[in-house]
């Protein structure tokens, strides 16, 4: 019965993931793209959730392995003969190894992992506001040298010629991979640990708890994630600049973590899906939009700003998010067996 | 030598007075509020609209103060107060909202390219200007005097006055403070407006010394000061202000110091140098040994 419920906390984000793949899908291809975006908000948001959510310790330095994992798995995969073109400043090896999609995305998922081991290495002892600020200092130090150094990507320019090979298929995929990682994840050993001193960090301690090495695994897990995240991204895109990859995206994913409910893996699918779906539809909305007969109409510009006012609202009416930060469960009406049955 | 010396004293004091800002609401409220540099960036909007309509200079500087302290005013009344009791990351997501409300409006309102602010030109002009040494600018003057008077105003108030008795006291233990009495939203508010007046006057401030506002204007500093205060230690007024003070005197000496071709990287500069002062001392650079972690239950 207990795991039932564990399943099914499994089973509702992958259904609510195949659901949006299979809207997408009936969509004209010219809105087959927000479905796509949606689909990458889930992977970057669950990568988040998998260190704040059970960790309990915010952090901004995600974005700093998606936007690794986004400019190599760019780099990687554009044309060689190309490259030398449009990036002349590469170091060499960087210019001349290309390597196709699959590859791409999982190089992208092992050096988000790497970086984010290293970086919490030293990082993960800190907690509270201040692994906030040194999360925060990393993400400024990694957006400062992708935005300048130009023998690893385009500087301040734009990293052009990247094939868009995140389809809608490979994006669910990625969606489904995400989620079922985080789930093992958080079932494991490792990840109940984690919980434990998200609970009460002294009391862990005492019973024989490493709060570093704990932090440590989720952050590197997560670091995995994010990269991979940031492959899917890149290929969807088509281009980067550093700034995609900064301020903004970080508060949006911070923001739909938070609105869904920073707790569970449900708030973490469902927040992307929400707000991803309301920015798209406001987006939208700029050039008129027709719901149930009526026409939706937003000034140009004003998107960001309603987004803005519901973001505010939803967490004035909901602070701990949609979903409370509470798993999927089996209904109250559904047959279970007594307590303590074999 | 000199120079790189004054701009450090200059930035720095731009940097305290919003530590200051940021660290009042952080004592009473918990609250990280990150839209800060949108009140700056507004009240900065204010002055160049009505300078552009030819206002007289006192006229466009007490439009820009009343501007500042109702929009802080309107943020406390509509967002944090319903969200007192709300866990940390959801404050401080709220203030991300806002922020990004409120730069999303000054986009649509005055464009990406921004307007000119012309308010008292001659501030700008050099006080004393010896060529070989040093250029020290009015506005120089008025920033580092601006730091001194709310340093020292602040701290009368908090250690002279019963609203400062109050407002140490919510600071120190919001709840037991407002069981022996005090009154919360008295005390709330009052920092509330006050971190609207700083705000207005770094606007005042950094509109002299860059007049283009557009709508990132001091989103940079305020990220910086961000910084600054939680590695100067967010738990006491005074090393807030302090982390504030040396995070903009950091800023500008690595600005003046570095390689021309390295410059571009001051802002990994700075933030390694965080990195490594939070992870000798977590609780703050300044904090005093005695001092609990920031984290609360």
């Amino acid at each position: 019965m207990n795991f039932a419920n564990r399943l099914v906390g499994l089973v509702v984000p992958l259904l609510l993931v195949l659901a949006v793949t299979g809207l997408g899908s009936l969509a004209s291809s010219s809105n087959e793209i927000y479905f796509l975006t949606a689909l990458v908000d889930v992977v970057i948001v669950v990568g988040l959730y998998v260190f704040v959510g059970n960790s309990g310790v915010l952090s901004f330095g995600q974005m700093s392995f998606v936007a690794v994992g986004a400019f190599a798995a760019g780099l990687l995969t554009i044309p060689p003969g190309v490259k030398r073109n449009i990036l002349p400043d590469l170091f060499p090896f960087l210019e001349r190894h290309s390597t196709g999609n699959l590859v791409s995305l999982l190089l992208a998922a092992a050096l988000g992992a790497v970086f984010a081991l290293l970086v919490g290495l030293p990082l993960m002892r800190l907690s509270g506001l201040a692994a906030g600020i040194a999360t925060f200092a990393v993400l400024g130090i990694t957006h400062n040298v992708l935005l300048y150094y130009e023998k690893i990507g385009p500087g301040p320019g734009t990293m052009t010629s990247i094939p868009e090979t995140t389809g809608l298929v490979q994006a669910m995929w990625g969606a489904l991979v995400a989620i079922v990682v985080a789930w093992l994840y958080q079932l494991s050993r490792q990840g109940r640990l984690l919980r434990a001193t998200r609970e009460d960090a002294a009391v862990a301690q005492a019973v024989g708890v490493s709060v570093h090495r704990q932090r440590l695994w989720a952050f590197g897990l997560s670091g995995a994630i994010c990269g991979f995240g940031g492959g899917l991204l890149v290929h969807q895109l088509g281009t980067i600049t550093a700034e995609q990859v900064y301020l903004e995206l970080t508060f949006l994913t911070l923001a739909m973590l938070v609105v869904g409910g920073t707790n569970s893996l449900l708030g973490a699918v469902v927040g992307a899906l929400l707000v991803s779906g309301l920015d798209s539809f406001l987006v939208n909305a700029e050039t008129g939009v027709h719901v149930l007969g009526l026409t939706v109409d937003v000034p140009t510009g004003a998107s960001t700003v309603v987004l803005g006012a519901l973001m505010a609202l939803i967490l004035v009416l909901r602070p701990s998010g949609i979903t409370g930060g509470r798993e999927a469960r089996l209904p109250r009406w559904w047959p279970r067996r007594a307590e303590g049955a074999p | 030598m000199l120079q790189t010396a004054l701009n450090a004293l200059a930035l720095g004091s731009v940097y305290a007075l919003m530590a200051v800002g940021i660290g009042l609401v952080f004592g009473v409220m918990r609250l990280v509020n990150f839209a800060y540099g949108q009140l700056i960036m507004a009240g900065a909007f204010s002055l160049a609209v009505t300078s552009e309509h030819g206002w007289p200079d006192w006229a466009s500087l007490l439009t820009c103060f009343a501007v500042v302290i109702a929009l802080s005013l309107l943020m406390e009344v509509a967002v944090f107060r319903p969200l007192r009791n709300a866990p940390p990351a959801t404050m401080l997501v709220a203030t991300f909202a806002i922020a990004f409300l409120l730069q999303a409006i000054a986009l649509m309102k005055f464009g990406s390219l921004g307007k000119v602010a012309t308010i008292f030109p001659g501030l700008f002009d050099p006080v004393a200007d010896s060529g070989r040494f040093a250029t020290v600018r009015w506005v120089t003057v008025v920033a580092i005097a601006c730091g001194v008077f709310a340093v020292v105003g602040l701290t009368v108030m908090l250690e002279r006055t019963s609203v400062g008795l109050h407002m140490r006291a919510a600071a120190a233990d919001f709840r037991t403070a407002r069981l022996l009495g005090v009154n919360a939203n008295r005390v709330i508010t009052l920092a509330v407006v006050l971190s609207g007046v700083l705000a207005a006057a770094v606007s005042v401030i950094l509109v002299i010394q860059t007049p283009l506002v557009v709508p990132s204007f001091a989103l940079r500093d305020t990220i910086i000061v961000l910084v600054g205060v939680v590695v100067g230690g967010l738990d006491r007024l005074w090393t807030a202000t302090l982390g504030g003070f040396s995070i903009g005197v950091a800023t500008s000496i690595f600005t003046d110091k570095l390689p021309t071709d390295a410059t571009v990287y001051v802002d990994s500069f700075v933030f390694l140098a965080v990195i490594a002062v939070l992870l000798l001392r977590p609780n703050g650079l300044f904090a005093p040994a005695s001092a609990r972690p920031v984290e609360r239950a």
